[in-house]
């Protein structure tokens, strides 16, 4: 019961299997208007939000800086705290970090509060490889467990489910996992999630080991952050007798003054919320349970590198920036092929994996229109487009060894346009053109000008959907020369 | 007050008349602008594609071109956007020093037309009529890249016999992007589409920007369905008098 995002198609082709699914584009667009409507209004409430965001910027810009020493420190805190710090460079070793760990506690079965770092590592799947299953208590983590589906969302992983859809996934799964839900259960948001969570409970009170994940790691104290919003993950935190959480190295921050500007910006970026419902804090282990924390690299150290591209490891995962892109309200998370969607996903996918090793990450810089919505959202002011345009350019770099027809195309745009003069003999040419087919073009668009008809490849890219004006006969250089300096 | 006008090469090419109007509306107002016929392109379409070598020469020839104006206004946010925020990163990618201190010297001189408008020479009154029904489309980079705020909204508010109505969803993408529009097309193309019915819902007979790269895109979609709604670009509005009308 698990499904992966190995081997999705490159962005375009994902995209457009999205596009034509009109109950995704209803869900979504239903879900990202309602949390952009949210989101606005609370940020507006705050006056001082600009400055708000340039301290949480520069306090994670200071803990990247140096985040060796901040390491050492996080290290030292916990385990004066009675807790075991592993540390994993990759997705393999994590895995068998925990999976070791419950193998030693002879479990078979572990309960998780929603944690993009083993989405990010494919735990679950590494875990049931081993028969051990893991379950998942976040409501909407359950949801798409249960659907043998894809999280599509940084925050609401089954954004892309509507209430029908996940009674019956409800109706037709619970039973094969534990507690089956009820025969008369109907859609009604109470209901479904009373199913959950009686058949959640029996979950939780079971479980002798549990996997968690961090907003944030307070290095000063050794202090671990859960922010959530159901409860799951107090109970997930509480009740087991082993408690295991993987942290990306980019969650800390050094000092509980500090955590306090992020615990002001995330609810109301995230659920447009003033305050989270619930906010576990726990540092090193408490009596009676074990405590196991993961530092996980898997590509961060790799981003990090990056002079640009380093501020993406600022991200709170907010998912502000999902909730705003234009790109991914059409789309889908699924089209990303990652348990980071959209705007952020476009970026930190390829600088955790590198770019120019395969088609689909390569994919990702180009999934946007630039348009700069996400940036204005991020409450950690990560200049995502930049990092864009950036990670672009080492896509072409890295391939520049074997030249597409696009690389050709855009050298010879780049002679043409290095001198107005031979701008200006294409021009002559495209005047010509224009005055053929201005005499031979049937259409004429509002306004007056002749269109062009379809084209032929590539112009059929851009003349599938839409017209294109006939070239004007004369360009306003030639113009110019001829009357414009009166 | 040397001035430069930036035609764009998407103006040049495809819209002279966006050119021509410019200068017709800045000789109106009292300004006599140059054409610096040396120029080409602010190199846009090379760096959001990836080719950041390919933009070295055109970015070479922005500077050159432009060298020695006090001000360089360009009837494009995207390529104002672009001269702003774009040139310093090939400029150091080039290792050229020069070039570097050519584009530092530049880049702050470039306006958007409307800010040059409003903020250099402090009209919002430029004398125009155009007696249609209007609405505007605050294109992304205008709006967010450079923020050139209500600027345009403040401009076309005074033309005469204009009657501007608003814009449902009016901050959101066309979809255009460049070569998004089509490295992804049917996602650019799903978002036009949207942007096409806010314009129909808002009613309007023409949709004004400051952009004619997203209008080539709203406008192809617009005339493709029929509606019967035209384009324009916002310096054409401002440019038309009761006289030329
Ligand atoms: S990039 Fe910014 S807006 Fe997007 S999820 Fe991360 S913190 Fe939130």
């Amino acid at each position: 019961m698990s499904a992966t995002f190995v081997g999705m198609p490159a962005f375009p082709k994902a995209a457009r299997e999205a596009l034509s699914d009109t109950q995704l584009r209803r869900n979504l667009a239903h879900a990202t208007g309602t949390i952009r409507a949210k989101r606005a209004a609370v940020v507006g409430e705050v006056d001082d939000w600009e400055e708000l965001r340039l301290a949480g910027a520069a306090i994670k810009d200071n803990v990247l800086r140096h985040l060796d020493e901040h390491l050492l420190r996080l290290e030292k805190s916990l385990t004066d705290r009675g807790a075991t710090v592993h540390w994993a460079r990759d997705a393999a070793e994590a895995c068998e970090i925990v999976a070791s760990i419950a193998r030693q506690h002879a479990v078979d079965e572990v309960v998780k509060v929603k944690s993009m770092a083993t989405q990010e590592i494919g735990l679950n799947e590494a875990l049931a490889a081993q028969g051990i299953t893991a379950w998942e208590t976040d409501l909407a983590e359950l949801i798409v467990q249960l659907g043998d589906d894809l999280p599509s969302h940084i925050l609401v992983p089954a954004i892309h489910r509507n209430r029908a859809e996940i009674r019956e996934i409800f109706r037709s799964r619970m039973a094969a996992a534990g507690r089956p839900a009820p025969d008369d259960l109907s859609d009604r948001p109470a209901e479904l999630a009373g199913a959950a969570r009686l058949h959640l409970r029996e979950k939780f009170l079971r479980a002798r080991m549990a996997v968690s994940g961090a907003n944030f790691a307070v290095a000063e104290s050794g202090t671990l952050v859960v922010v959530e919003s159901e409860g799951n993950g107090r109970m997930c935190l509480t009740l087991p007798e082993v408690l295991v959480s993987v942290v990306g190295i980019e969650k800390i921050v050094p000092t509980w003054s500090d955590l306090d500007v992020f615990l002001q910006l995330l609810p109301r970026s995230s659920t447009g919320e003033r305050m989270n419902p619930y906010t576990s804090t726990w540092s090193g282990s408490t009596e009676g349970q074990e405590a196991h924390v993961v530092l996980l690299d898997n590509g961060r150290t790799r981003a990090l590198a990056d002079e640009v591209g380093r501020q993406a490891l600022r991200c709170i995962r907010c998912s502000a920036c999902l909730n705003v892109c234009p790109v991914y309200e059409r789309t889908g998370g699924h089209a990303y092929g990652s348990v980071y969607p959209g705007p952020i996903g476009a970026i930190l996918n390829p600088l955790l994996r590198g770019t120019g090793v395969d088609e689909q990450t390569d994919s990702l810089p180009y999934a946007s229109s630039l348009c700069g919505a996400c940036f204005d959202a991020c409450p950690v002011r990560i200049d995502i487009p930049e990092v864009l345009v950036h990670l672009r350019a080492k896509v072409v770099d890295a391939h520049r060894s074997s030249p597409k027809a696009e690389a050709v195309a855009m050298k010879s745009a780049s002679w043409v346009l290095a001198d107005a003069r031979r701008l200006n003999w294409a021009e002559r040419g495209m005047g010509l053109a224009g005055r053929v087919l201005n005499r031979v073009g049937r259409k004429v668009m509002p306004g007056g000008r002749r269109a062009l008809g379809r084209l032929p490849w590539p112009g059929s890219l851009w003349s599938n959907a839409r017209d294109v004006p006939a070239p004007p006969v004369e360009s306003f250089r030639s113009w110019w020369r001829r009357e414009g300096r009166r | 007050m040397k001035v430069a006008v930036q035609v764009t090469c998407i103006n040049d090419t495809m819209f002279p008349d966006t050119g021509k109007a410019v200068f017709t509306l800045l000789r109106r107002l009292g300004v006599e602008a140059d054409f610096p016929a040396a120029q080409t392109c602010c190199a846009q379409p090379m760096v959001n594609t990836g080719y950041l070598d390919e933009a070295v020469p055109v970015v070479r020839n922005f500077v050159d071109a432009f060298a020695g104006y006090d001000a360089i206004v360009t009837p494009s946010g995207s390529c104002a956007g672009s001269a702003r925020h774009q040139h310093s990163i090939v400029a150091r990618r080039s290792g050229d020093a020069r070039l570097r201190e050519a584009v530092a010297r530049t880049s702050p001189k470039v306006y958007e037309l409307t800010e040059f408008l409003v903020d250099v020479l402090g009209v919002t009154d430029v004398g125009a009529y155009f007696p249609h029904r209007v609405t505007y489309h605050p294109t992304c980079h205008s709006l967010r890249m450079l923020g050139v705020g209500d600027r345009p909204l403040r401009l076309l508010r005074e033309v005469r016999g204009l009657d501007l109505v608003e814009l449902p969803a009016a901050t959101e993408c066309c979809g255009f992007g460049g070569t998004f529009a089509v490295k992804n097309a049917e996602t650019s193309t799903a978002m036009g589409a949207d942007k096409a019915r806010h314009v129909l819902e808002a009613g309007a007979e023409v949709l004004v920007a400051g952009d004619n790269s997203c209008l080539l895109h709203i406008g192809g979609l617009l005339s493709r369905q029929r509606t019967g709604v035209r384009v324009m670009h916002l310096a054409e509005v401002l440019a038309g008098t009761e006289d030329a009308a």
